[in-house]
């Protein structure tokens, strides 16, 4: 049995010819070939420099190939020899280790800077700068930088300092006990000022009369931060955990150029492990494994990502 | 997601990418050849000229100096995006590897009908060889491993820097004395970047060990060979019983070279012709500076490791590409070392530039060829000889092992671990660590 033809029985309205340029704006908006026209610039180079090879990926985690010969596609197989690697779970390890570790020094850190610095009345911009100044450093000169600091032996300069209240020496990256923890150190003092900044901004959304209140009540500076502070910014303290997560999860550049990985794989990370899969053996390393890594940490990182978009929503629903 | 997109942008736009050599507008094949970066333009002036003296020569041939030298964090991508120049240089571990992969072209046929083709030294020819004996990369330079230390750190500790360790027990007491009396590093090894399994290759190799066995086309790991435990022992006793071995571990050929040139190490094993690198790129004190060979334990089996460079053309050269590369390797990288006044043109440019000539090395062919060569340029020789005698005056003599050839790197990059293992824990079970590497290095081998 067929549906009968549904006839639109209302009169047809009498519509008046727009104008052209109202047409053409209309056009544009909705979808027409003027907005092709406009996009177009950005989907070839969206297209070519971003999808393409992400869909490459893909198509290369099925595959063994060198780049040079001919690829052959191999299933799988790329997928069973990683999870076969017994590397895999000690990076999946190191990077929960370095996620905790990260989150333990890093979260905190800033926002107690932050609360600290709103309170200042004088030199606020001063503080600020100081807060962000390592955000301004390059990366790689801040490393090299931190890894002449962490200098294992007694004369390095943080076991100098150290010695000098009769601690240490600590050995820093070159033991498997304490080259993670030194790693987060640099990495939480690299990247703190971004998040302070942040918090600071959110801070002066918090309406004075909160406080004044608070005060009245009798409520300590503890009390006010607890009852008032941490309350007002949770949208922004799930957001930054959210994105921590997310960051650490792919935390690459400091255990390449502290460690390499050592000592003996104790800061190999997930993402070190795709380094290393594909670009750590000079006669071509094995992209089939890197590409199946990068898809599954891509995978897990989705779901995370759709997990922070689901609780932000209810929280800012809330 | 950024970082992963990034990882996964580069490794596939590396597919992408395309390259090798041409005909030009006017005829000619075009050739891509490799030029050192970072010369002094006395050294490119000198360069350009070898280059307008071949195209001179050979009419029909346009070269292209681009600037290439061997890294290997930076050769992976250049060989799989196909950006390597025509005839590129790589160590000796890469050459086997690269021609089972064919990812180098196949010059057997245009090496076989150079006049010296059957002339090179059998041990060093096996580097650019296949199993039957095809040379698809050609041998340019050779060096056996050997123990670097620091005059000025011996004389420090009341040690006779004439007088090197020619013992592994020597090593050890003297690496002791150093540390006790310096508060240096009387003793270090390079540990990342697969430079922790090429040392302890040569340590085994010197102990009396090997890390493969060949059977036919079956390769057989033996990467946990009782003579590489007594090597791991050794480095034990002097990192955990002396305390001799300074405070870093996870040294690489830059680092290790670096803290060497600036006085904080005692000694330490590389190859036999680093001085040229440490006085290039480290400031090394010609002073400071002495070579020994390294000591061989462990009976008739002990041999020295040996390496050195190769010239390979480009997997994605065309035939009329290849047949040019192979002239311009042996007008440019070979006439040096066979005839006299390219071998004094080429030690003059070097010295002018101010680098260094006459580092120890080991004959491509024969030791007479060797020898001759030495006279001709012995005018231009400017390292310091007299400090290098205690190596040159018996590494000719010393036994030379060629590296493993199946899966060399990727067998380093699973002893790395273990080395630093050695040296950052006490408790190290060394048969253990290196009973789990061997199953995999045997999986590595029966992949191929």
């Amino acid at each position: 049995m067929t549906a009968p033809p549904t006839v639109d029985r209302r009169p047809a309205p009498v519509v008046p010819p727009p104008a052209p340029v109202k047409r053409r704006v209309r056009r544009v908006r909705g979808g027409g070939l003027g907005t092709v026209v406009f996009l177009l610039p950005m989907l070839v180079v969206f297209g070519l420099f971003s999808w393409a090879p992400i869909v490459q990926s893909v198509v290369m985690s099925f595959q063994e190939t060198n780049l040079v010969t001919a690829p052959t596609f191999v299933g799988l197989d790329n997928f069973r020899a990683v999870l076969a690697d017994p590397l895999l779970w000690t990076a999946v390890r190191n990077t929960l280790w370095f996620a905790v570790l990260a989150l333990l020094l890093g979260y905190p850190i800033p926002l107690v800077a932050a609360v600290l610095m709103s309170e200042v009345r004088r030199f606020k911009g001063l503080y600020s700068t100081l807060a962000y100044l390592p955000v301004v450093i390059p990366p790689v000169v801040a490393v090299l930088l931190w890894k002449f600091f962490y200098d294992a032996s007694p004369t390095g300069v943080f076991n100098t300092l150290l010695g000098s209240v009769g601690l240490g020496p600590v050995p820093w990256l070159q033991d498997a006990s304490t080259a993670m923890v030194s790693l987060v150190i640099e990495a939480t003092w690299a990247a703190a000022g971004g998040t302070v900044i942040i918090y600071l901004a959110a801070l002066t959304g918090v309406p004075p009369e909160l406080y004044e209140a608070a005060e009245i009540d009798g409520a300590s500076v503890w009390g006010k931060v607890w009852h008032v502070t941490i309350p007002r910014l949770r949208g922004v303290l799930l957001i930054t955990f959210i994105l921590q997560i997310v960051g650490t999860a792919q935390v690459f550049l400091e255990p390449f150029l502290f460690t390499g990985g050592g000592p003996a794989n104790s800061t190999t990370t997930i993402l070190l492990l795709i380094y290393n899969y594909a670009f750590a053996n000079s006669l071509g390393g094995d992209y089939g494994s890197a590409t199946a890594l990068s898809l599954m940490l891509a995978v897990v990182l989705g779901v995370l990502s759709a997990v922070y978009f689901r609780l932000t929503r209810s929280w800012s629903a809330s | 997601m950024k970082s992963i997109a990034v990882l996964a942008v580069a490794t596939a736009v590396l597919a992408a990418c395309s390259g090798g050599g041409a005909t030009s507008a006017d005829g000619k094949t075009v050739v891509n050849v490799s030029l050192d970066p970072g010369l002094e333009q006395g050294a490119i002036d000198a360069f350009n000229a070898r280059v307008a003296a071949f195209e001179s020569a050979n009419p029909t041939i346009d070269l292209v100096p681009r600037e290439y030298k061997w890294d290997a964090t930076t050769f992976t991508t250049q060989l799989a995006g196909g950006t390597l120049p025509d005839v590129f240089t790589v160590p000796f571990t890469d050459g086997r590897g690269l021609i089972e992969r064919k990812q180098i072209a196949d010059i057997s046929g245009q090496v076989a009908a150079l006049p010296y083709a059957g002339k090179f030294s059998k041990e060093v020819a096996k580097a650019g060889s296949t199993d039957n004996g095809k040379m698809w990369a050609v041998p340019i330079a050779a060096h056996g491993q050997a123990l670097h230390y620091n005059r000025t750190l011996f004389t420090q500790a009341g040690l006779d820097p004439d007088k090197p360790p020619t013992t592994w027990d020597e090593i050890r007491a003297d690496a002791k004395r150093i540390a006790e009396k310096t508060g240096q590093a009387g003793f270090a090894m390079m540990t990342s970047g697969n430079t922790g399994g090429w040392i302890a290759t040569t340590l085994a190799y010197a102990f009396g060990g090997r890390t493969e066995q060949l059977d036919g086309d079956h390769a057989k790991s033996t990467v946990d060979s009782p003579e590489m435990v007594k090597a791991l022992q050794a480095v034990k006793a002097m990192r955990w019983d002396d305390n001799s071995m300074g405070a870093n571990f996870l040294y690489e050929w830059g680092t290790i070279n670096q803290d060497f040139a600036a006085g904080r190490i005692g000694m330490y094993v590389s190859g036999g012709g680093n001085y040229g690198s440490l006085k290039a790129q480290n400031a090394m004190k010609p002073e400071d500076y002495g070579v020994a060979a390294l000591p061989l334990t462990g009976g008739a089996n002990a041999g020295v490791l040996g390496g050195g460079t190769l010239a390979a053309v480009s997997a994605k050269a065309p035939e009329p590409v290849k047949a040019a590369a192979v002239k311009w390797i042996d007008f440019y990288y070979l006439e040096k070392l066979t005839t006299k006044d390219a071998a004094v043109a080429d030690a003059k440019t070097t010295a002018d530039s101010g680098q260094a000539v006459g580092s120890p090395e080991l004959p491509v062919f024969d030791k007479a060829a060797f020898d001759e060569r030495m006279t001709w340029i012995a005018q231009y020789v400017n390292v310091p000889v007299k400090q290098m005698t205690p190596y040159t005056d018996k590494m000719f003599d010393q036994p030379l092992v060629p590296e493993p050839t199946r899966s060399t790197q990727q067998v380093y990059a699973l002893l790395d671990p273990v080395v630093q293992s050695v040296l950052t824990d006490r408790g190290a079970d060394i048969p253990g660590l290196l009973n789990g590497v061997q199953t995999q290095a045997q999986a590595l081998l029966d992949k191929k």
